[in-house]
């Protein structure tokens, strides 16, 4: 599903060049629940910004779907942002002047689905968020929970075959969170790929695969200790 | 290119930002406002004004006897000098780029008119033909002053449409009609009207001047002399005044340095001056409002500029949820463009309206102000104009919007 070899990714700002991604090696397969770990710096955004193709890379190569992604048009790079990904950010990203339906409809604006049709599905999906009366509100009417979960919404409905999610509780209160996360594993569980980064170990918990970033490399990785109980209970039985 | 669903999207985000929408959309309308105004009070000024001439040919020459002021050839300053129908013969060979001309001779004692019991006091003017293009008095009914009428001195007369009003208040046509002159029957044979300011224009009697010479003892008699020659300079205008001058000096004996034998009053000359102090209000007007619109392009971009930078984090969101480039700029493009439209063309209505009222509650015989109509093609231009203005300069950053990293535009301030 992702398959990076050998990522690097500086930044440079002025005459500073900052080496962030140092030769990333790193697969995950479709339908798994991971999170990227690691301390403020250490490059998690950045990956799942190049994951998002929101941001580009200097070395190495990233396959999505057994596609190379480099040296994409703008247009194709838009089409796989519309198609394959799905993205949830710490700050929401609603756009503040649409209401919560109008919001989760926009990737399939971007689709050419009619008016009538997108705000159909997007209710759908504000339903199973629980949000189906809070369809008409604006997103500063709505507290960050649901924000969170209108924004869940918007990355799901162009049914994408990853969803990328950079703190997504990081706004968010411990009880919230949680909520959060039970909604990413259900949503997992229809077999979408789910990649969070995080830094709160209660919330990468909850995945199945942990990956620790310390330095711009992977420096360990972990299947979740929830994930274990969960096999061992399976072979137990 | 016509989406439906595209417009829907672009109404809805001008229908939510309104304060932005405003902004943008009054420094259009404002400046084809300020345009408009300018433009049709500059016109109606020029109308008013103009009015003021309109009354007779703008090239018509008007010659007046006076008094001699000088000696010559041993004659006392302080004689009359005196036309008779040989000067206006003598005009009539002498220049060759005539167009028109006509004498007059003054009948001495009332201008009162009557028809049946009705009296009235009103010009009698004594003419030539040719007087119906000096004065621009064209008949609306009937005929004007004909040769025939001079050579055989018939008593006939040509009315205006105010002395219709005044005396057939029977409703009864005058042609045909006979009006007294100082107790003489004269037939109407035609009615004129004039396009003038002024009602006086339109309060004349014309007759034949040779049955006024003959009728009221003129004689050979003439009180002065009107003429139109074909269009002419302000410079040869005045040497063809000099040449007149110099030919009733040789023919009436006076010296042709001597400016109160004869009076000379030349329309041709006030209407170029008029018309050169009007162009320079035209370029005025031109300058400010260039001005205006440059201004309004200014406002307008400005905006752009300011309304692409505070969507910058919007577009970044649209971006990472799939917009294309394009279609970032077309969006912000095509709102610019209906705003800039519909502002426009507020300000259009608007300046219409406000000088349709001024005109309207101007008083009909203004002398200053007049018609105050618009040049369209310009109001139209200028609103072009600023909607190309506003769509480039809205392009410009609107790209660089587009093209940004997804990431960049979307990073927190
Ligand atoms: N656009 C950028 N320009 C320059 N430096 C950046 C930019 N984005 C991030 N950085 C730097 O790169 C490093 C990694 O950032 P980031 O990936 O956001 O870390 P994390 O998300 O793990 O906290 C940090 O030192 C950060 O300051
Ligand atoms: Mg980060």
């Amino acid at each position: 599903m992702i398959e990076l070899k050998g990522l690097h990714k500086s930044y440079i700002t002025g005459n500073n060049k900052l080496h962030v991604l140092k030769g990333l090696d790193l697969t995950i397969e479709q339908g798994e629940l991971v999170s990227i770990m690691g301390s403020s710096g250490s490059g998690k955004s950045t990956l799942l910004n190049v994951l998002g193709i929101l941001d580009s890379y200097d070395k190495g190569h990233y396959k999505l779907n057994n596609t190379l992604m480099s040296n994409l048009t703008e247009k194709k790079a838009a089409h796989y942002r519309n198609n394959m990904i799905g993205f949830v950010f710490q700050s929401f990203n609603l756009i503040s002047f649409k209401n919560a339906m109008e919001n989760v409809a926009l990737p399939l604006y971007y689709q050419g689905v009619s008016r009538k049709k997108r705000n159909k599905i997007a209710l759908e999906y504000l339903d199973r968020m629980g949000l189906k009366n809070w369809a008409d509100h604006m997103p500063n009417e709505l507290s960050g929970g649901q924000k969170q979960r209108v924004a869940i919404a918007r990355s799901m409905i162009s049914k994408p075959k990853v969803i990328l999610a950079d703190e997504p509780t990081g706004a968010l209160d411990s009880t919230t969170s949680l909520e959060v996360m039970d909604l990413f594993r259900e949503i997992n569980k229809e077999g979408i790929t789910i990649i969070i980064v995080t830094h709160e170990k209660d919330i990468s918990e909850r995945t199945n695969r942990i990956i620790y970033l310390k330095d711009g490399i992977i420096e360990s990785e972990f299947i979740s200790p929830r994930k274990i109980s969960e096999t061992v209970g399976t072979y137990r039985n | 290119m016509f989406d439906i669903d595209k417009w829907q999207e672009i109404f809805s985000t001008i229908q939510k930002n309104k304060l932005r929408t405003f902004l943008t959309g009054f420094s259009v309308a404002w400046g084809i406002f300020m345009l408009i105004v300018l433009l049709g009070s500059g016109k109606g000024l020029e109308n008013g004004i103009h009015s003021n001439f309109d009354a007779d040919a703008a090239n018509s020459i008007w010659i007046f006897p006076g008094q001699t002021s000088k000696p010559y050839k041993g004659i006392q300053p302080g004689k009359y000098v005196r036309f008779t129908n040989e000067d206006y013969e003598r005009l009539k060979r002498e220049i060759d780029n005539l167009e028109r001309i006509s004498s007059r001779y003054d009948i001495r004692g009332n201008d009162l008119i009557s028809y049946k019991n009705e009296y009235g006091s009103f010009g009698i003017n004594t003419v030539h033909p040719d007087m119906e293009f000096i004065e621009n008095s064209f008949p609306i009914k009937g005929r004007f002053i004909n040769n025939i009428d001079i050579e055989k001195s018939r008593k006939v007369a040509v009315i205006g449409d105010l002395v219709e009003e005044a005396l057939f208040k029977n409703g009864k046509s005058p042609i045909g009609e006979y009006i007294k002159i100082q107790g003489i029957p004269f037939k109407v044979v035609g009615i004129y009207s004039e396009n003038s300011n002024n009602d006086g224009e339109r309060r004349r009697v014309y007759i034949p001047i040779s049955t006024a010479q003959m009728i009221f003892d003129g004689g050979n008699r003439i009180n002065n002399i009107a003429l139109s020659v074909k269009d002419m300079t302000i410079d040869e205008s005045k040497q063809f005044e000099e040449r007149l001058k110099a030919s009733f000096a040789a023919n009436h004996n006076f010296d042709k340095e001597d400016d109160r034998a004869i009076f000379i009053r030349n329309n041709q000359e006030n209407i170029k001056e008029f018309q050169n102090a009007f162009q320079g209000i035209r370029l005025f007007i031109w300058v400010i409002g260039i001005g205006t619109i440059i201004a309004g392009i200014v406002g307008v971009s400005n905006i752009m500029i300011i309304v692409v930078k505070e969507r910058t984090k919007e577009i970044g969101i649209r971006k990472a949820i799939g917009a294309t480039p394009w279609s970032v700029v077309s969006s912000v493009l095509q709102e610019s463009i209906l705003i800039t439209s519909f502002a426009g063309y507020i300000g259009l209505v608007l300046g219409v309206t406000l000088m349709e009222i001024i005109a309207k509650n101007v008083p009909a015989d203004s002398m200053m102000f007049k018609n105050p109509e618009i040049d369209m093609s310009v109001a139209i231009s200028a609103t072009i104009l600023l909607i190309i203005s506003g769509t480039f300069a809205g392009y410009i950053p609107a790209r660089r919007a587009a093209k940004i990293k997804p990431v960049v535009a979307l990073r927190d301030e």
